[in-house]
């Protein structure tokens, strides 16, 4: 079953805290109650499975980031809100202690105040955004003393092709990856625009047809992640999310070994079944991959998948909704 | 003979489209046939139908906007309540049904309703602003109108045959190339924009010629209101995106109806090519919209705090820097296509740079309901209320445009919470401000200011309650255009949007309401002296409704916020000025030109989206011929007697000899 993580709980809140990293102990879970919970959610994330929950050094370095400029807009935004409120209330025209002054349409301390604030916290931002974008540029390899993992990754229409050339196997609509190991992806389309995205544990990146993306990001732990497209891609789009499994090593090494039992080979032909349309696809692995199907795929040896209303649609695959 | 239509272009099938579209096939039938049984018919067509009377048509452009919001309202409502019940669940609406309304909301909100009232308010204020008669090119201004309705018909047509783009509203490829979207949705999209898209930079040349040329005498341009200057940055990036747009079209239309290969996967087509050309156009387009947006929001907090405009020169820096700045930043609509690091960061930064010209406005408003003497009016709570929800949304926005930010939250519902925060309080807002400040003008009587308040409430309220859960999902990790989804955590949120929808249906009830009871109360509210609100520029300076000339003499400007001064000195002196000299007044005459154009061009568009390709080539000869025929016409104009012109205006002068006994006893 596809279920996310908190899929047993009866809101947001309700989610299963067991085996999980407790940021801030103290939290008053009164608090996650009320609606007023909303600016602590904001603030501290929590309970969420989003991006503010991240499970990865990439994910908890875009939070930090994103964070901080909120923190640092904040400063003077609050301010500009409570002035607006206060500026508009008190001087009403009912109120006959305001001083009116009709006269009051020009002050150059002031023009220079209004523009010097937006000029300076933009000039802070602008190099949290300088450095950001070239510390997390999801193409930067993560420094670890570790051989990352390598795995290719194909959006079809409409579901995910996991390769993993090390390994020499494939999964669909499942990803399972060792915790603790820097991830490397090189990602591609079949067909359309997808967007390759598991919220917790960091950064998006495009998949396209005929080029390559390249994206890197790291579990701190064994957990599961809920992964999904983040572009529209057309009708089975709402279906196109997975499961990450982030595992131990020996588990991982279990997995490729269980995997490399069972299932079919994924050759040419098999790939050109798997790439008529289907909708749900319920998750499978090959024992077996092609060791230049990625590579077929991106340079178009491969053509790009067809789209609707070919022969045979759907053909190899199962749907989620059938078991 | 008639290319790919067929009876089964019409969902037989499918209840909901085949019974929303039947009712408002019948609805349109019905008002036609009002229309025409009551003989209302020779009216419609002389007064505005032909009008090239900027106000008519600038009422004409509203109108049309305010049907299309309700049109892309209905479109939103469907979202909110299938996403609501589509957990773990299929919901009332498939897929095929689902990408069409997500796509139609954004099209029509966009092109066809934000659009249109923007335009229409520019239209129906500018030339009275200047203290002008008209636009530079009437017949022009008309055909620019009548093209935009053909795109928003064509719109409507695909509810009942056919279908719409499941797209998106920007229809990305390679999903939108032929292969993956065989249907017509796509060339619907297509055309609609394609002829609306000539109306709309027909307009951006008009009224950039009017400002830039046609202005009163002393009319400087630091004498402008504000508004004026952001309709000249709204229309010189008018003239700038909008082809853009066109040709970027018009290379996927190759594509889809030639065989071209410029967005294709294969043959080497390139899809990042229209993603970087469509933001090119894309992101100009929200300065488009948002500037005359600021524009309003800036007569009406200086209006009713009884002030000038803080800082007016800052506030023109401000909007130039803006209009130039926004064609810097369209890379920050996919800093996740997996550009370098720089490219990024280059945009981001420009990006939040765009952020001082909006946050000196904000702090210039604020400073002018500083030591004001503020009314509490109806378009100024519009104005409240965007002052306070747009900074969150810039904020917001901001925040988006921090790379490795939008790294996490690209394309998801926080994305959309935050463009809806500034396209609904800035620009929605906006509309029914200027609507509201404008409306006594065009019409004479003012809209009703209990139902307008409730209006008020109820859509700041709606809007937070819909869009604030939106911010939360999305930073839960939930993705945009989902037609059904499996996370648990996202649900309450979810649902709390859709109770807030609800919410915004009572907003809308009260709108039209308030319409509807004005127009029944209108001897109550009339305005006799074409001041209602105590204005500043030179719109007031005339009657309520003005006449098709707007002045009886062309005002001669001596200084900026001219009314405000003329009145001044009307108190001070206990007089009005002296009665000038009336002479005959020359103006366009009416013309069909725009309507018979925007017909054939219908003709065509429809006739192109199914290859029917006769109706083609007689719609397009047809459509040109107008446009030839009317370039011989040499009788273009009509002349207005001395005579006339004076009994006009000595009937307002009138007005204000009252207006000015009652002001005797509080000189300035």
């Amino acid at each position: 079953m596809l279920d996310p993580r908190c899929a047993g709980g009866t809101g947001l809140c309700g989610c299963p805290r067991d085996g999980r990293r407790i940021r801030s102990p103290a939290r008053p879970r009164l608090l996650c109650r009320l609606p007023a919970a909303l600016i602590v959610l904001l603030l501290v994330g929590g309970c969420s499975g989003g991006v503010l929950d991240p499970q990865g050094p990439i994910g908890a370095a875009n939070r930090l980031i994103l964070l901080d400029a909120l923190g640092i807009m904040l400063v003077i935004v609050v301010p500009t809100i409570v002035a607006i409120l206060l500026f508009g209330w008190w001087f009403r025209a009912s109120n006959t202690r305001a001083r009116y002054r009709p006269d009051f349409v020009y002050s150059g301390g002031i023009e220079i105040v209004v523009w010097s604030i937006p000029i300076l916290v933009i000039l802070f931002l602008g190099g949290v955004i300088w450095i950001g974008s070239h510390a997390l540029d999801p193409f930067k390899p993560i420094s670890s003393p570790d051989k990352p993992a390598e795995v290719q990754v194909v959006s079809l229409d409409w579901k995910w092709l996991f390769i993993y050339p090390d390994q020499g196997v494939a999964s669909i609509n499942e990803l399972v990856v060792p915790a603790g190991v820097p991830v490397h992806f090189s990602l591609t389309s079949a067909s359309v625009m997808n967007m390759f995205f598991v919220p917790q544990l960091g950064s998006m990146i495009a998949t396209m047809n005929g080029m390559v993306t390249q994206l890197h990001l790291a579990a701190d732990k064994p957990g599961e992640f809920y992964g999904q497209s983040a572009q529209y891609s057309g009708g089975g789009f709402s279906d196109m999310n997975f499961m990450v499994r982030a595992v131990p090593q020996d588990a991982f090494a279990q997995w490729v070994a269980t995997a490399r039992q069972s299932g079919s080979a994924l050759d040419r032909t098999s790939y050109l079944a798997l790439c008529q349309q289907s909708k749900n696809v319920s998750p499978f692995t090959y024992r077996s991959v092609d060791a230049n199907l990625f590579d077929a795929i991106v340079s178009q040896q491969l053509p790009p998948c067809p789209g609707p209303n070919v022969e045979g649609a759907g053909a190899g695959v199962r749907s989620r909704t059938e078991r | 003979m008639f290319g790919k239509l067929t009876w089964d272009a019409i969902p037989w099938s499918q209840p909901i489209p085949l019974v929303a579209g039947s009712v408002v096939v019948l609805i349109v039938l019905a008002v036609l046939a009002w229309v025409v049984l009551k003989g209302y018919l020779p009216y419609l067509w002389h007064e505005w139908i032909t009008s090239v009377d900027h106000k008519r048509i600038g009422v004409m452009y509203t109108l049309l906007g305010a049907l299309m919001l309700l049109r892309g309202f209905i479109d939103a409502i469907m979202m909110r309540s299938q996403q609501a019940v589509a957990f773990r669940a299929a919901g009332y609406l498939p897929p095929e049904h689902y990408d069409q309304i997500f796509s139609a909301h954004g099209t029509i909100m966009i092109f066809f309703a934000a659009m249109p009232i923007v335009i229409g308010l520019m239209n129906f204020a500018v030339p009275l602003q200047l203290g002008v008669r008209d636009v530079a090119f009437p017949t022009l201004n008309s055909t620019s109108f009548w093209l935009t309705a053909t795109g928003a018909l064509l719109v409507n047509i695909s509810l009942v045959i056919g279908e719409f783009a499941r797209t998106g509203w920007l229809v990305y490829p390679p999903l939108s190339e032929l292969p993956y979207s065989p249907g017509v949705g796509v060339d619907y999209y297509l055309w609609a924009l394609l002829i609306s898209g000539v109306g709309t930079l027909m307009t951006g040349i008009n009224f950039v010629t009017t400002i830039l040329k046609i202005r009163a005498p002393g009319m400087s341009y630091l004498r402008m209101t504000i508004f004026c200057w952001t309709a000249l940055a709204a229309n010189l990036l008018i003239v700038a995106a909008f082809p853009i747009l066109t040709a970027t079209l018009g290379m996927l239309a190759l594509d889809r109806y030639l065989g071209f290969h410029f967005f294709t996967n294969d043959a080497g087509g390139n899809m990042m090519m229209f993603i970087n050309l469509i933001w090119t156009w894309g992101h100009p387009e929200v300065y488009i919209l948002v500037l005359p947006a600021f524009g309003i929001f800036s007569e009406v907090i200086s209006t009713f705090s009884g002030k000038p405009l803080f800082n007016y020169r800052s506030m023109v820096a401000a909007t130039m820097f803006i209009c130039i700045v926004s064609y810097m930043v369209w890379l920050h609509h996919f800093f996740t296509m997996g550009a370098g690091p720089s490219v990024n960061a280059f945009f981001g930064i420009s990006t939040s740079i765009i952020a001082v010209g909006t946050g000196v406005k904000i702090y210039n408003w604020l400073f002018t309901m500083y030591g004001g003497r503020i009314r509490f009016t109806t378009p100024m709570l519009w104005s409240m209320g965007f002052l306070v929800t747009f900074t969150i949304g810039g904020m917001t926005g901001v925040l988006l445009a921090v790379p490795p930010a939008d790294f996490m939250l690209h394309n998801s519902l926080f994305l959309v919470a935050h463009f809806h925060n500034v396209i609904i309080a800035g620009v929605l807002f906006a509309g029914f401000a200027g609507i509201t400040y404008w409306f006594p003008k065009a019409f004479g009587f003012k809209l009703d200011e209990g139902w307008g308040k409730g209006a008020f409430w109820l859509s700041l309220t709606g809007f937070y309650v819909v869009f604030m859960p939106l911010y939360v999902a999305g930073l839960l990790g939930m993705t945009r255009r989902l037609q059904s989804y499996e996370v648990a955590a996202w649900r309450p949120w979810v649902l709390i949007a859709g109770v807030g929808i609800v919410i915004m249906m009572a907003a809308a009830a009260c709108q039209v309401i308030q319409v509807v009871v004005s127009i029944r109360r209108r001897d109550e509210l009339r305005d006799e002296t074409g001041d209602p609100w105590d204005g500043r520029s030179l719109e007031w300076a005339t009657a309520s409704p003005p006449p098709p000339f707007n002045f009886a003499v062309l005002p001669n400007v001596e200084g900026a916020e001219p009314y405000w001064g003329i009145k001044r000195r009307a108190i001070e002196t206990q007089q009005l000025s002296a009665e000038p000299r009336y002479a005959p007044i020359e103006m366009p005459r009416n013309s069909p030109t725009g309507f018979i154009t925007a017909f054939f061009s219908t003709i065509t568009g429809f006739a192109l989206i199914w290859h029917i390709w006769w109706m083609v080539a007689l719609g397009i000869v047809a459509a040109y011929g107008v446009f030839v025929w009317f370039a011989w016409h040499d009788a273009v104009e009509y002349s207005i007697p001395a005579e006339e012109v004076a009994r006009y205006d000595r009937e307002r002068r009138r007005a204000r000899e009252q207006w000015l006994a009652q002001h005797a006893e509080q000189p300035a």
